[in-house]
């Protein structure tokens, strides 16, 4: 669902971008808030403008406070682990270029967006524009290719298994280094990780409407078509950056029930978007607690992946997977545990064009919904 | 035609229905006349035509509840021996209500869990007394289960997320890859433990409901004072929102009019504040969190199942909601939010049209004889597959 935002529409956008030049694009339009990509301060600046729109079902007061509560929030643990913050009690001294993989102040620069400009009163944040996909949607690519390319034992879908295993410990290892910078995001899906390709010209043109033909992207890789390709494309590979985002309920936290907590969420998930790959999350949980890019090796890790059985435990309910009724000829009511047997995907999850063979159960949804959890 | 006897009593509230499910799509005869303790059924049809769930009709439809005194919740052993005490006389109502022949029963169809145990017992042992009496055959059912299918059979809502809300349940159900799927949930105590639990501390009546008077008094407040609002992921947590809003229900009662509204320091605080207060900001995280799972599964119709779901104001919040993303909410009143044994009756009489029964040894009321659950527990309540 990107479309760009005519000028008439533009008036329904906050100050100051109401009547402003800039193309606006709307990406996605999760339950909290919209994405939209412009330029923000100069032409040649892509940015992510989030905006949280009243919701008129909260009282307004309640509303103002949560929405200016969380923009403040998710701006200061960007600018904390971006490092573009004052040091703390340094006098007014800048953070010095940290390192990829310091812990603390600066850490995780380049594997988060960094901030640009906000107003909470106004409920918008600007931020550094993410080339790439979605690691959804990444995997869901992998996914697909294993299952056409994996109808044989042991034929075909062991690379794409191991394509895999290294995103999701890129996964655990950026988690790892997130938490050992103090920071809990609060809303970990792989709808909220974005992998950025390693070579990427940076994007500047707005030309035509920016659509990719196959389908919506909710990230550059629509406009990156507009521009000579580098040599890694986005589309293809698993390789590049992991890059976080959406820190709308992000946390500066060190305790380890909130960490379990974090991983506990991505977790879940995982398992409900995409559960043929659900027994690959070990892979995640490993990575965190013994990879070496992670931050949180050692008894740190230990702890928390212990404090995460806790935490699965005390879920009020388990996990049920519950067999409708119904739908159809009356079935037996069970409460059914374990892997299903479906070979086709549910189609209102996929992007829009995929071609799916087998009559939709669910009516196909508004997938940028789906895509981008902002 | 089918006909079952449903008997639910997992928490408070014991609850006999008598069903009616004819085989076909033909049209029901016209509805028998009947009164339950608390309104009047009739006859209903399912909405949609991709249902096909049979035309029903609620022949009895009985509920008597369990009501301890303000300031006290219902503890399991209480609420067993009220059971037991009106069972056999809201069997008999109903059935004298139904004007059905034994031979016309199919099964008796009970809630075998999750809820209180002692509760629950009782209502087994009832339902296996009048299975050896009648001869008829038992199905045990699940009381959330219980809840969604009535809630989609009475409502017609072909694809919902499903939010239930009641005193001892709090989960956000949707439909995703071939299944339905827990989204969120609560991560502690449920919505409606956390509303009766601050019902105690004001004393508020517990009759009919103490949710229902919290409802009451709310619409008489206007304060929006400041709770904890803890919204993590797809799911949410009451206990520190509860913590919270009895300190300030004791302070209160101590401070005897002089705690003044911080905006305009002129107006004191009132209960109905302070029931405003917990209510909005509840309900705007089940809202919350109701609509990420939209959103994540691209659903557009929600249904309300549970106690808590009679609540009009979370409906009405529900609705805004699903109206900006252009979908309806879909909830029932309190003849079916509230627990009732017609739910149990009709999910257990689909099951059973498929050829489901419980066998009599497996209806056994210990917890312990359902080997998988032992040691693995840590709540009060156990949970009955």
């Amino acid at each position: 669902m990107t479309s760009p935002v005519p000028p008439s529409a533009r008036e329904r956008l906050p100050i100051p971008f109401n009547n402003s030049p800039e193309p606006f694009e709307l990406i996605a339009q999760g339950a909290e808030s919209l994405l939209y990509k412009t330029t923000f301060l100069s032409p040649s600046q892509p940015a992510a403008l989030k905006i949280r729109p009243v919701k008129k079902w909260r009282h307004p007061t309640l509303d103002k406070r949560l929405t200016r509560a969380r923009i403040l929030a998710e701006a200061r643990v960007l600018v904390k682990l971006s490092g573009e913050g004052i040091v703390a009690g340094g006098g007014g001294r800048k953070v010095k270029d940290p390192k990829k993989g310091d812990v603390g102040a600066g850490g995780m620069r380049g594997l988060v967006p960094g901030v640009l400009g906000l107003d909470w009163e106004g409920g918008w944040l600007v931020t550094e524009w993410i080339e790439g996909g979605t690691v959804k949607e990444a995997i869901y690519r992998v996914s697909r290719a294993r299952t056409m390319g994996g109808s044989g034992v042991g034929l075909g879908g062991d690379d794409e298994v191991e394509e895999l295993r290294g995103l999701l410990r890129k996964m655990g290892e950026v988690v790892g280094k997130l938490h050992a910078c103090g920071v809990v995001h609060g809303d970990l899906t792989t709808s909220n990780m974005m992998l950025r390709p390693l070579t990427t010209i940076p994007d500047n043109s707005f030309e035509s409407d920016g659509h990719d033909e196959t389908s919506p992207q909710p990230s550059g890789a629509a406009s990156a078509s507009m521009q000579p390709q580098p040599t890694t494309t986005p589309n293809d590979s698993l390789s590049g950056d992991l890059v976080l985002i959406d820190f709308g309920l992000a946390t500066q936290s060190v305790s380890d029930e909130d960490r379990a907590v974090d991983l506990y969420v991505l977790e879940r998930a995982f398992g409900s978007t995409h559960p043929r790959e659900e027994e690959l999350f070990a892979c995640v949980l490993d990575a965190y607690a013994h990879g070496e890019g992670s931050g949180m090796q050692g008894k740190a890790g230990k702890t928390v992946i212990r404090k995460l059985e806790d935490v699965r435990m005390r879920g009020r309910k388990k996990r049920h997977v519950v067999l409708f009724t119904g739908r159809g000829p009356a079935m037996p009511l069970r409460l059914l545990r374990g892997p299903d047997l479906d070979v086709f995907t549910e189609k209102a999850l996929l992007p829009k064009g995929t071609q799916v063979s087998e009559p939709a159960n669910m009516k196909a949804g508004d997938t940028s919904g789906a895509s981008l959890h902002c | 035609m089918h006909i079952a006897v449903g008997l639910e009593g997992s928490a408070n509230k014991l609850g006999v229905g008598i069903i009616l499910q004819s085989s076909h799509d033909t049209p029901t005869g016209p509805p028998s006349p009947h009164d339950s303790a608390h309104s009047d059924d009739g006859a209903f049809h399912p909405h949609s035509k991709q249902h096909s769930s049979p035309p029903v009709q609620i022949l009895a439809n009985l509920r008597h509840t369990f009501v301890s005194p303000p300031g006290t919740g219902f503890l399991p052993k209480d609420t067993a021996a009220h059971h037991r005490r009106w069972v056999v006389r809201l069997v008999r109502q109903a059935m004298k209500q139904a004007k059905v022949r034994l031979e016309d029963i199919d099964c008796i169809c009970y809630t075998k869990g999750p809820g209180m145990g002692a509760p629950l017992g009782s209502v087994a042992i009832a339902a296996r007394t009048l299975s050896q009496l009648w001869d008829k055959p038992l199905v045990g059912v699940n009381h959330c289960v219980g809840h969604i299918e009535m809630g989609r059979a009475i409502t017609g809502a072909e694809n919902p997320v499903v939010l239930y809300v009641s005193g001892g349940n709090t989960q956000v159900i949707a439909y995703s890859a071939q299944r339905y799927r827990i989204f969120g949930e609560a991560l502690d105590i449920a919505v409606g433990n956390c509303l009766d639990r601050f019902a105690r501390v004001l004393h508020i009546s517990n009759d009919p409901a103490p949710g229902y008077n919290i409802e009451q008094l709310a619409k008489k407040g206007n304060v929006l004072l400041e709770l904890p609002y803890a919204v993590k992921g797809m799911d949410v947590s009451f206990s520190g929102i509860l913590a919270r809003v009895e300190e300030m229900a004791k302070k209160l009662e101590a401070s005897n009019g002089s705690w003044l509204d911080p905006e305009t320091n002129t107006a004191p605080i009132t209960k109905s504040d302070l029931c405003f207060t917990l209510q909005e900001t509840v309900f705007a995280m089940l809202v919350e969190i109701t609509e990420r799972a939209m959103a994540h599964v691209g659903a557009v119709q929600v249904l309300i199942v549970g106690g808590v779901g009679c609540n009009e104001r979370l409906q009405q919040m529900m609705g805004i909601m699903a109206e900006e993303r252009g979908g309806s909410v879909y909830a029932t009143d309190e003849r079916f939010c509230i627990d009732n044994g017609i739910m149990i009756a009709h999910a257990g009489l689909l099951a059973h049209k498929m050829g489901f029964e419980t066998q009599l040894e497996d209806t056994l009321s210990n917890g312990r004889s359902v080997g998988q659950l032992a040691g693995l527990r840590r709540k009060k309540r156990q949970d009955w597959l």
